[in-house]
């Protein structure tokens, strides 16, 4: 039995991955044509690769249905309830960094906290009749956060996509959303609050904490490690 | 498991018997409740702690979290006065933080809407939920959120701060952290520093988008002003807040404390009064009130609708169970959901399914 490796099925993600363990020893390849999501291992026996969508990765690791994955903390934080009882971090990629934040209007001149935010979400609703909306769609993560900044009178809406058009189309007041590089925020005019983010955010290889292995399959975990840290490229 | 089952439907038929045998009229709310008079309520706290589901008609249904909410609206609908309920039933808790908690249990509880004595109902309450548990042991504790809001309300500072003080009574984190910076212990955020410096806040303001108007904005800039050109909030004022959150006595002892500490925040006496009855009916009942626990933080942190009185029944630390019986005042809460009509109301929940975990590993 092989240990199983997830990884991003497509695009920078895949291609950054497969260049982190490439300079580690480990090379990965997706075998066959383009539409097949199969993959081989070189380097070290005992490993299969599964491509698998960013989203998945954190399910099928909490399944125990892969041993080992690579995906970013934001969906691990936000799929996986008690997510450290589930999957362990082994080790941060240093590339798909992203923080998940909450914008607010650039004309909002009067709220750069989240005491401001608490602030005017009262008003609103006293002036409209209805809580302030942040669309967004890490759920979890946003209310547990504001849970914590102790922010009232908002309500969140679940935007999958376009989340930074909400505001001009008058379906949210605010957003909570990843940004890497801020450009799309400041073309829709919004400006991210002068707080810690909700969360940082990289590609990270996370170990399931849940799949059973086998001694043979230890011992090929085990190694993987060795190979991983011992051929560090940094 | 099937034995288990059956032995919780008929503890709770027993619970209920009891309710009934004191007048009350048994009910049975639907499970599936508007998901928007929830929101309403307790804000979007709410759906981390309820089932959401949806309906083709009616839009977003919750699985009922508690029965109170749906029987205070029937009632209020049109119900008799004064009016006793009991219901047994199951209500469904999403467990986020702790998934090993039961995410559905049965709840059998009995509400009184009475507007003539508050006193004698909160006693009435809490003495038939008392005498239900008694073959437990367990320790009962109470609080007064009604003493704790007089607190607040009684404070010496603008109108602006205490609505502020009393909207996050219920965060105890965002409360502590206003009351900081209304005292000068935190210094404003160098963002609101500069904002409230600028001659015309306006100047380099970017485009208008969103909802939120600019009139808004003005009005929130115009109540910062005003708040910081206000005195702060004197030390001594913080420390009362302190002194009444950290009463912890049996009930007796509690209100000689409380009282003490009403000598400087005379706004206390009203609610005290309260209190004191309240003592006296419990007494009168025949409960025991020096072996009744008094915490004066007790309650803030639960469900945002309790406004007087509160309680619950705790078993040994050691079993690490969530409390066997809980239950409160909620005056407000029958306004809210009165469209216009108002009665002061009390009533409390027992889980048959804790009372048998516990008795189960008593000799």
């Amino acid at each position: 039995m092989t240990i199983k490796l997830g990884v991003p099925s497509k695009g920078r993600l895949m291609e950054k991955t497969f260049d982190w363990f490439g300079a580690r020893g480990v090379r990965l390849s997706r075998s066959g044509s383009e539409r097949e999501y199969a993959g081989a291992v070189d380097g070290i026996d005992g490993v299969s690769l599964v491509l698998l969508s960013a989203s998945e990765i954190p399910r099928e690791l909490a399944a125990g249905r892969v041993h080992l994955g690579v995906t970013g903390t934001d969906l691990i934080r936000e799929k996986l309830v008690q997510w450290d009882r589930k999957v362990e971090p082994l080790a941060e990629l240093g590339f798909g960094f992203a923080d998940l934040i909450i914008a607010v209007p650039a004309a909002w001149i009067d709220v750069d906290t989240l005491d401001d935010l608490d602030a005017a979400a009262a008003a609103f609703r006293a002036e409209h009749g209805h809580r302030l909306r942040i669309a967004t769609k890490y759920h979890r993560l946003v209310r547990d956060y504001l849970r914590e900044g102790g922010v009232a009178d908002y309500r969140l809406v679940d935007s999958q996509g376009a989340t930074e058009g909400t505001v001009a189309n008058l379906t949210a007041e605010a957003v909570a959303d990843i940004t890497s590089t801020g450009e799309t925020l400041r073309a829709n005019h919004l400006k991210v609050l002068a707080e810690e983010p909700v969360l940082r955010s990289q590609a990270t290889l996370f170990r399931s904490r849940t799949a059973p292995l086998t001694d043979d399959q230890r011992t090929t975990l085990h190694q993987l490690r060795a190979h991983l840290d011992l051929r560090r490229a940094d | 498991m099937i034995e288990k089952a059956a032995a919780i439907r008929a503890q709770a038929a027993a619970l209920r018997a009891r309710f009934e045998a004191q007048g009350a009229v048994l009910v049975e709310p639907s499970i599936l409740q508007s998901a928007e008079t929830l929101l309403d309520l307790y804000g979007e706290e709410i759906r981390s702690r309820a089932y959401v589901t949806a309906d083709p008609e009616r839009g977003e249904m919750m699985l009922r979290p508690d029965f109170t909410v749906p029987v205070v609206e029937m009632h209020m609908a049109g119900g008799a006065e004064p009016a006793r309920y009991t219901y047994a039933g199951k209500v469904f808790r999403r467990q986020e933080a702790h998934p090993e908690r039961a995410s559905e249990y049965v709840q059998v509880g009995y509400e009184l809407f009475d507007r003539a004595d508050p006193a004698a109902a909160d006693a009435e309450v809490f003495s038939l939920v008392a005498d239900a548990v008694a073959p437990l042991g367990l320790r009962a504790v109470t609080g007064d959120i009604g003493v704790l809001i007089a607190a607040v309300s009684g404070l010496e500072t603008t109108k602006a701060r205490r609505a502020a003080l009393l909207r996050h009574l219920w965060r105890p984190g965002r409360f502590r952290a206003l009351l900081n910076r209304y005292s000068g212990k935190t210094p404003p955020p160098p963002t609101r520093v500069a904002l409230l410096a600028a001659a015309d806040p306006f100047a380099d303001a970017p485009p208008q988008s969103g909802k939120r108007s600019r009139a808004e904005i003005e009005a929130r800039i115009a109540a910062l002003r005003a708040d910081a050109a206000a005195p702060p909030l004197a030390r001594e004022q913080v420390a009362l807040i302190d002194a009444v959150l950290s009463v912890r006595e049996t009930l007796p002892y509690a209100l000689e404390r409380l009282r003490d500490i009403a000598v400087d925040l005379p706004a206390l006496t009203q609610a005290l009064d309260a209190f004191e009855a309240r003592l006296e009916a419990l007494g009168a009942r025949g409960q025991d009130v020096d072996k009744i626990d008094f915490e004066g933080s007790y309650g803030r942190t639960s469900m945002e609708y309790y406004d007087g009185f509160v309680f619950g029944f705790v078993a040994d630390p050691i079993a690490n169970l969530p409390p066997v019986a809980t239950g409160g005042r909620y005056d407000a809460l029958t306004q809210r959901l009165g469209q216009g009509g108002h009665i002061r109301a009390v009533g409390a929940v027992i889980r048959p399914d804790l009372m048998i975990a516990l008795s189960g590993k008593q000799p």
